[in-house]
């Protein structure tokens, strides 16, 4: 590449009118070793340039693929949800029967008293006999 | 659309989103956080995805965005970008060794770019996109584009000379 050529397309680049592929040439020229004096000065600008153009993102992006989120959202909620129906029945279960029992046992102890109150009467049944029995025998 | 899809489209650009976001922010930690950001954000949408036409000038457009959202509420929040993969040119001779390096004083005088200036320079003479492009991403038109691009390569130049003319390169 002549000088001549450089320094127009660096003239150009200045103005900023220079096309990629024209740019391209200036960061190539600029990568030679020997370049015009005159020209050293701009070397840093261009080789900035390529060695910007090295740098790499390096850093691992955590895709979470979301869809399994919520998938096993679900299915612990099913879990939660069968679990709690479950033991919830349960414990329903013995709560009915233990009002049962002692519905029952109320029942019995009306019972129970009525009986007594019966009995209380038979007594009476006693004395009769013992009298039935003193006038038989002494007969 | 399928994880290994969606990295396949992905992965050519992936590294034109970071060093762009990494202009703008300057600080690696915080270019790579913006990357991801915009990275989940695609693989969000990747359904509609098909829909784009050109899903990387979608993505690259997003990552300017976010970028400039994130450095104006830095600035709303009176926060300075802290960052260390930059050489503080006080602290030792060793940095500033370092600091003499001409990648060194590009990065610092590229840095010192106004926003737009640094976005087209960085489109234009990085990552070589044709002047219709960079109007789409950037949303300005051909003329400000050159206008901005000449700029900043100008500055550019004239900071370089600079530096040149005191004998240090």
């Amino acid at each position: 590449m002549e000088l001549g050529n450089i320094e127009k397309i660096l003239e150009k680049y200045f103005e900023a009118t220079t096309t990629v592929a024209e740019e391209r040439k200036l960061r190539e020229y600029f990568a030679q070793d020997s370049i015009a004096p005159h020209l050293e000065q701009y070397r840093p600008m261009f080789n900035y340039f390529s060695i910007a153009k090295e740098e790499r993102y390096t850093k691992q992006v955590p895709l979470k693929p979301r869809v399994n989120y919520y998938k096993w959202l679900s299915v612990a909620a099913a879990v939660v949800l069968t679990f709690g129906i479950y033991f919830g029945k349960q414990y329903q279960e013995r709560k009915d029967a233990e009002y049962a029992y002692q519905e029952t046992k109320k029942a019995f102890e009306l019972l129970a008293e009525n009986f007594g109150r019966g009995t209380e009467k038979v007594a009476y049944l006693k004395e009769f006999q013992e009298a039935k029995e003193k006038i038989y025998n002494n007969n | 659309m399928k994880q290994t899809e969606f990295l396949n489209v992905v992965m050519p650009f992936k590294d034109k989103l970071y060093r762009m976001a990494k202009r703008l922010l300057v600080s690696r930690e915080e270019a790579e956080d913006a990357t991801q950001e915009i990275l989940l954000k695609l693989w969000s949408k990747n359904e509609s995805m098909g829909e784009y036409k050109n899903v990387e000038a979608f993505a690259m457009t997003m990552t300017k965005n976010f970028c400039l959202d994130r450095l104006k509420s830095k600035q709303a929040g009176n926060l300075k970008l802290v960052h260390s993969n930059y050489t503080d040119e006080t602290v030792s001779l060793q940095k500033q060794l370092e600091a003499e390096d001409s990648i060194g004083w590009m990065e610092r005088i590229m840095e010192d770019l106004p926003e737009q200036q640094k976005m087209v320079l960085q489109l234009r003479d990085v990552e070589q996109y044709e002047f219709e492009e960079i109007c789409d991403l950037l949303d300005m038109k051909p003329t400000a584009v050159r206008v901005a691009l000449s700029r900043a390569r100008k500055t550019v130049r004239d900071e370089l000379t600079k530096k040149h003319s005191y004998g240090i390169g």
